[in-house]
């Protein structure tokens, strides 16, 4: 007999208000498949899944699971009932230890009373299959993003579950962690633990995803075996558009027209910050668009960080434009014209209660404000500018920007910086969530902002972004600028062996 | 996974149509405050009478215009435990200045003095608190536990801890004056709502109010200096007290620093929940704030009218705070 799937969802509808996210969305998992679930910003994504596991009441609609009808009222009781998600924004605890955001629900006992030390051995176990030795008693937030996305994925993955929901996993995650990834989902798989995998790196669907599912506008557009279908045709289905039309383009809005000028705007010598800072220079000139590549722990937020003002350093020396000196707040930092726009888009980046309109003028408003009262109508005439430039899918501009989909709130976030009007933007993995076609679109803009004048400096995982959008990439490895390779040693396969090689060697 | 409730920040959002459903839930305070009243119609007896009305302005306007400042205060993300003790300070320091030899030779510029020094205290008092709180990053419940002994304390010493009485119907204006046959501090209340509610959604600060308190992190990153802003918020909440203070002590015609404000702090925030604020900072509903003051004192009012005991009364307050929570809780999706 076919196996009964482990997951079927029928009909399912769901709207926010007026505003439909799920019209008639379907899906069905066979066990101990991975099946990829695709789609543009706000297509319905997470919203799919926010109803699987109960975050979220549908309005209609059948989830069955094993055959059985299931209506779980959170993620908790779905979690009991066999399914485990991991969120597309990391959703731990932050004060609290490692161990206690792993085994949290799941506490090791005896005596009534929480047995810590079993419960730490616990956590070290879980955390070993992803490699990562850490110590598990440090509150989650002295680690950085990435190893708090291992963490979320470690501990979903440690619930006994019929299927692990994975919502944009690698957004935070280098090569190699992806590579770790891979191997646990392929572990999960062959142990009859279905998969459900959203992405917007279409590549990665190739290496892990047994099938995939695209869906656009909150609907199902088609399900395929990822064995019959190209990258090319799933990026049509997904946004509605003939597959030669978008063959012509590259593989990025990058195109690199021009160079930058000689006058240095940022130059950075020696920065240290005592822990895994420890020798970074780097020199940005007006116009230009400079990479910084490294691995996980690299030190590369923590080196924007300082240059921002938003930490200090122990050592070193920095010149912006005529400021000779290192900021000591943000805010100086804005005044003398740079913009950084963070990785963690939930803790550092959006105010959640506040509306798209006012999150996106935030960071303006000294200039903005005219005797401390904000122009009503300049503010909203800009704020539309941008929803409409950067495409961004939302119900209107005074809707709060938690209600946004991932990708959508990331293209505000950068909006504000853009509407700064910078000298310098500092980008740190600014297209993390976002999906191809939109994409795209705001390396075009930010390719079009540096043609104009403005300098920019970007952290990113992605070696294709890195290769084709900057005009020189520096390597930085256990906080020590190693390499800067620029023209014809900017590739793909130097930038690989620049990061990763090394630090095999120093990993001796 | 560990989620945390969507609790609904702004009032309202994209939504067009409601149900009724959607109604009750988003603007259940004021539901509650008509029940409360349909109720006292019935079972209380004089209720709808001019005085009754009248009494129960005069009364809840002090909560309210506390509240105002506790909502901004809670806003940020903090709260404020001082607010009754700044209340008995200021309280006591009009009069000690009316009252003085000086008072009584000029008492035109010593009336005006008077207010002057009791708001000046109040100011003093707030930012004190918000100093605390940034200087040695305190818990604000902490920090402004300081003043809640510290300034009853001060008040007590200037009073040799006596109910200090006067006579001066200028001052006393403050507290049983009518403009129009309302009570003078019910206007001041709703002025003070109306001025601040503009403050938070038209000025700099009042962004920069709900962002330090939606995000302190992200606020910081936006060039916000979150610093300044506690500051700020907690000399306007100082401030309001001072003012609250002044009309308990011109209400009496006697300042006693004993019982001015006692128990206004928990009067103070349990307005501000019921008003729809979030402990949790990001939100400021001044009106909201009003509608809770007026929630609270019918309450007591309701408890009191009908022979209730005051200890049973705390009780009930207790409860309304938990109710307005649990509902604050569940008014998402
Ligand atoms: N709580 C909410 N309130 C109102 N609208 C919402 C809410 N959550 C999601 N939406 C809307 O529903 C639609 C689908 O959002 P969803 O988050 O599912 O998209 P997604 O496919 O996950 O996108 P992304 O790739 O950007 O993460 C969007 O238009 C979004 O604005
Ligand atoms: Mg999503």
């Amino acid at each position: 007999m076919v196996d009964t799937p482990v997951l079927k969802m029928t009909a399912i509808r769901k709207s926010f208000g007026d505003v439909p996210a799920l019209t008639d969305a379907a899906l069905t998992i066979r066990p101990g498949e991975v099946h990829a679930l695709i789609g543009q910003n706000g297509a319905g994504k997470s919203t799919m899944i926010k109803i699987l596991n109960g975050a979220y009441r549908k309005d209609a609609g059948e989830i069955e699971l094993d055959g059985q009808p299931v209506r779980f009222s959170s993620p908790h009781e779905a979690q009991l009932g066999g399914i485990s998600t991991i969120f597309q924004e990391v959703n731990l605890v932050h004060y609290r230890s490692v161990t206690e955001n792993i085994v949290l629900g799941q506490e090791p006992k005896k005596f009534g009373m929480i047995d810590w030390p079993k419960a730490h051995r616990r956590a070290e176990e879980v955390l070993q299959r992803f490699g990562l030795n850490l110590d598990v008693r440090q509150p989650l937030h002295h680690c950085n993003i990435a190893v708090q996305q291992l963490i979320a994925i470690a501990r979903a993955v440690s619930f006994d579950a019929r299927l692990v929901i994975m919502d944009e996993p690698t957004s935070s995650l280098d090569s190699q962690e992806k590579q770790v990834l891979f191997r646990v989902i392929r572990d999960l798989s062959a142990q009859g633990v279905a998969v459900m995998y959203v992405s917007h790196h279409l590549e990665e669907l190739f290496e892990v995803c047994d099938r995939v599912t695209v869906m656009r506008n909150g609907g199902m557009i088609a399900t395929h075996e990822m064995s019959d279908v190209t990258k090319l045709g799933l990026v049509s289905e997904m946004i509605g558009r003939d597959a030669n039309q978008i063959a012509e383009s590259g593989a990025t809005g990058f195109g690199k027209t021009h160079a930058g000028s000689k006058t240095v705007v940022l130059e950075l010598q020696n920065l240290s910050n005592g822990t895994n800072v420890k020798d970074a220079s780097l020199i940005v000139h007006q116009g230009e668009v400079v990479g910084l590549a490294g691995l996980l722990g690299a030190g590369r937020t923590e080196t924007v960080a300082m240059i921002f003002g938003a930490d200090h350093p122990a050592g070193g020396n920095m010149a912006f434009k005529e400021h000779r000196s290192f900021f000591r707040e943000p805010a100086e930092a804005i005044n003398a014209g740079i913009g950084y726009c963070t990785e963690d888009r939930k803790a550092e980046g959006i105010i959640p209660g506040l509306s798209i309109r006012e999150n996106l003028t935030l960071a303006m408003n000294p200039r903005l404000a005219k005797r401390g009262v904000i122009p009503r109508m300049a503010e909203r005439e800009m704020v539309a500018d941008f929803i409409d430039k950067l495409s961004v899918k939302c119900a209107g501009m005074d809707q709060p920007i938690r209600e946004l989909s991932g990708g959508n709130q990331q293209k505000v976030l950068l909006a504000r910086w853009m509407a700064t009007q910078p000298d310098l933007l500092i980008l740190d993995e600014p297209t993390r969530g976002i999906d191809v076609g939109a994409k795209r679109e705001i390396q075009t803009l930010i390719e079009g902002l540096s043609a104009a004048g403005l300098s920019v400096l970007m952290i990113s995982s992605e070696f294709e972004e890195l290769v084709e959008g900057a005009n020189r990439v520096v390597v930085l490895q256990e906080g020590k600028t190693i390499a800067t390779l620029t023209g014809g040693d900017l590739n793909e396969d130097s930038l690989l062996a620049a990061v990763a090689g090394e630090a095999e060697g120093a990993a001796l | 996974m560990t989620m945390t409730k969507a609790t609904d920040m702004t009032g309202s959002s994209a939504s067009g149509k409601m149900n009724f459903g959607q109604l009750a839930r988003d603007n259940g305070t004021f539901l509650a405050l008509i029940a409360l009243i349909l109720i006292n119609m019935i079972i209380t007896p004089n209720f709808l009478q001019v005085q009754t009305l009248y009494v129960n302005l005069t009364q809840v306007a002090t909560i309210a215009i506390v509240a105002i400042g506790m909502t901004l205060v809670i806003a940020s993300a903090g709260i404020d435990l001082s607010v009754g003790a700044v209340m008995a300070l200021s309280g006591a320091l009009a009069p000690f200045v009316f009252l003085s030899e000086f008072g009584m030779a000029s008492p035109g510029l010593a009336l005006v003095l008077s207010i002057a020094v009791a708001l000046l205290a109040g100011l003093l008092c707030g930012m004190f608190n918000g100093w605390l709180i940034n200087q040695f990053a305190i818990q604000p419940i902490v920090a402004t536990l300081v003043l809640f002994i510290a300034a009853r304390g001060l008040a007590q010493v200037l009073t040799n801890g006596n109910l200090q009485v006067f006579d001066n119907p200028a001052f006393e204006f403050i507290g049983s004056g009518r403009v129009l046959g309302i009570p003078f501090q019910a206007l001041m209340a709703v002025a003070f709502a109306l001025i601040l509610s503009w403050v938070v959604r038209r000025t700099a600060y009042g962004r920069y109010l709900l962002a330090v308190g939606g995000n302190a992190k992200a606020a910081r990153l936006s060039g916000i200096s979150v610093n300044r802003v506690r500051l700020a918020t907690y000399a306007i909440c100082g401030v309001l007290a001072g003012f609250a203070g002044m009309v308990v002590s011109a209400i009496n015609s006697a300042s006693d620093a004993n019982q001015t404000g006692q128990l206004m702090e928990l009067d103070a925030i349990a307005a501000a929940v019921v008003g729809g604020s979030n402990l949790m900072g990001g939100k400021a509903p001044i009106i909201g704030a009003l509608i809770g003051a007026a929630i609270i004192q019918l309450v007591k009012y309701t408890l009191l009218a009908n022979g209730v005991h005051d200890a049973v009364a705390l009780i009930a307050k207790a409860v309304i705070i938990i109710l307005a929570v649990y509902f604050q809780f569940n008014r998402s999706e």
